[in-house]
């Protein structure tokens, strides 16, 4: 979709977005926010709109948050942002859970400038999209200890003036949920009508529906499962290990060395995007064309003879710019802890404890979270007596297919959530 | 994954389902494999109460299911049900798909595993027409009720009532009731019925239960 400059849409079809901002959380009662997030103009142009960042410290003192690996958090920042408008039941309310290297701004422009990239699945959040933001609101924040405005171990430690690097706790699925969980009470919605997300996400929704069942009305867990393969953990493993072995890395107080790790970052990132592609999908892209040309170079420290080398070597460059190396540590270790069964007794019981309706889907080429993974946690939901869902769909373009096709996915999860919500309304 | 499509609504469905209705108790949990765009689940659902699950391989009808508000699982019912663990339905039905999987034996077995009772509806191919079809032409036989060419069938097998009968046995499957269904009529205990039905009816339960 080319980005829409705000400038055409004209003044009566930009964002308004009010709110008042509440900094302290404490453990009494809050005044919920008052949310207005209104998008006019005509409904189905496909446009969120502009849409700004929001911040919200939580778990300030007294409180603090006491993570699952035994550390301790006093203060949480999270950055997130919201689209659509939420009913005055508070019961339209969707949490999207983005990836690994995902950030809270998932649809919409934050500057006018055409140049500006939308959000990052912008295709398939908007008016008529899969999650209608005419009918649904759409929450996204970014996780803790990802860096992108949600406490991470790039920011300054408390009482200290220098980021936390290596010094910041360890977190976990369970704390990045417990974090989004607060954020969504504090937006003064009780239960979601849904809680969605891919890869990590979709680890992250699984996590929400374990400990807190009776928040959400509907799971949907895309391209994920109950834990990552051996597989998943070798390909962090290279990740990680290139970070660590990069002399820019400083044990992680690359900060104060006005440098960052970008050769082992960028390497992580190579890695880990062959993982997120499929053999036909590279084929189809690449196959074994060069970058320059139809003749070898015969020189074998060219950075770029192949165009798939060319493409790998972009995505990690442009990575370093915007991700943190410390928090990609952190990330990757927290997805290879995860394990629902092991942290609750089992599948069955963890899944069972929700009366939300379960929908999963995966996609024949994803060999990171193959198909086998997601029957897995179905069979699990069925034995729990659940109402689940499951869709394995055909698609070339392997792990990263949740973030591609938009209108595939739409045509699921646009009937489930209408129907949920009309059970919903339905009910009460 | 073939492009298979297992649900085949027929002139009879409708008559065929109320069948299938009469047989589940309420509130019971169902599933159904093949189970098309959820006609049959919807109704179990709304008239008999059921938690209701369907297995489905094409992805319009899985979607149209959706667009229920039923549970639905994509798959493949000659892959085996290996998602669904033992014993986790009160009933499975499988209506006019036996002749069309690729392995009956497997998907029979697999339906008594996941559910301790069986609807099973299989067209009749011991029908008189069909018979005579084949001596007077000496082709493979095209009827109202069996209405493809052999070489454009999702019929993979052709069986008789008694065909049926003898498969069950083999798999120490017990026939609670048969019902014949013959000039869209359901009739228990007919005369002649291998000649006549169009279809049956078979309810199954495992030998030693």
């Amino acid at each position: 979709m080319p980005c829409p400059g705000v400038g055409l849409l004209g003044p009566d079809r930009r964002l308004k977005l009010t709110g008042r901002r509440v900094v302290r959380v404490g453990g009494s009662v809050v005044e919920p926010m008052a949310i207005e997030v209104s998008t006019t103009g005509p409904p189905g142009d496909g446009l969120v709109g502009l849409v700004e960042t929001s911040t919200l410290e939580l778990f300030s003192p007294p409180e603090s948050l006491t993570l699952a690996g035994g550390g301790r958090l006093g203060a949480v920042t999270v950055a997130y942002e919201t689209y659509g408008t939420l009913s005055r039941e508070r019961d339209n309310a969707i949490f999207v859970c983005h990836a690994l290297s995902g950030d809270a701004h998932a649809a919409g422009h934050h500057h006018d400038a055409a140049s500006q990239k939308p959000g990052w699945w912008d295709d398939f959040i908007g008016p008529g999209k899969g999650l209608d933001t005419n009918r649904y609101f759409v929450i996204c924040a970014n996780v803790l200890g990802g860096c992108q405005g949600t406490t991470g171990p790039g920011d300054v430690a408390p009482g200290s003036e220098t980021p936390w690097g290596l010094e910041f706790p360890f977190i976990t699925v369970d704390d990045i949920v417990t974090v989004h969980r607060a954020l969504v009470e504090q937006l003064g919605i009780e239960q979601l009508l849904a809680v969605i997300g891919g890869s990590l996400g979709g680890m992250q929704v699984l996590e929400w529906a374990a400990r807190f069942p009776d928040t959400i009305r509907s799971a949907i867990v895309l391209a994920s499962g109950s834990k990552l393969s051996a597989r998943g953990i070798a390909f962090n493993a290279i990740g990680r290990r290139a970070i660590l072995a990069d002399p820019s890395f400083h044990d992680g107080d690359f900060y104060s060395h006005d440098e960052v790790p970008s050769v082992g970052l960028a390497l992580a990132r190579m890695v880990a995007h062959v993982t997120y592609l499929s053999e036909a999908s590279i084929e189809m892209k690449f196959g074994r064309r060069l970058q320059e040309g139809d003749r070898f170079a015969y020189d074998v420290a060219r950075e770029t003879e192949f165009q798939v080398e060319s493409y790998l070597h972009h995505q990690g460059k442009q990575f370093v710019e915007r991700f943190d190396a410390n928090s990609y540590l952190y990330l990757t270790r927290a997805m290879d802890y995860f394990d629902l069964a092991a942290s609750h007794g089992s599948l069955c019981e963890a899944l069972g404890r929700s009366d939300a309706r379960y929908l999963v889907v995966s996609y024949s080429t994803d060999w990171l979270f193959p198909t086998s993974q997601s029957r897995e946690v179905v069979s699990a939901m069925v034995e729990a007596q659940r109402d689940v869902t499951m869709i394995e769909f055909e698609s070339p373009y392997g792990h990263d297919a949740f973030l591609i096709e938009h209108a595939q996915l739409a045509g699921v999860v646009a009937p489930f959530l209408e129907q949920t919500l009309e059970a919903v309304r339905g009910r009460s | 994954m073939s492009a298979t499509r297992y649900s085949m609504p027929g002139p009879d469905t409708e008559m065929i389902d109320e069948l299938l209705l009469e047989q589940v108790d309420d509130g019971s949990r169902v599933i159904d494999l093949g189970c098309g765009d959820g006609r049959l689940l919807d109704r179990l659902r709304s008239e008999r109460g059921c938690r209701v699950l369907g297995i489905e391989l094409g992805e319009a009808e899985v979607t149209a299911v959706i667009g229920r508000g039923l549970s639905v699982i994509r798959a493949d019912l000659d892959q085996g049900l290996g998602d669904i663990p033992d014993d986790s339905f009160d009933t499975a039905v499988l209506s006019q798909t036996l002749q069309q999987v690729q392995r009956p034996t497997t998907v029979l077995r697999e339906m008594l595993r996941v559910a301790r009772r069986a609807l099973v509806v299989v067209p009749n191919f011991g029908h008189w027409r069909i018979r005579l079809k084949v001596i007077q032409q000496g082709r493979a036989p095209v009827t109202d009720s069996l209405p493809y060419e052999w070489y454009d069938t999702p019929n993979l097998h052709v069986c008789s009532m008694h065909d049926i009968r003898d498969l069950v046995e083999q798999l120490g499957m017990k026939v609670v009731r048969e019902i014949p269904i013959i000039g869209g009529r359901p009739a228990e205990r007919a005369w002649w019925a291998n000649l006549r039905a169009d279809c049956a009816m078979y309810v199954l339960e495992r030998a030693n239960a």
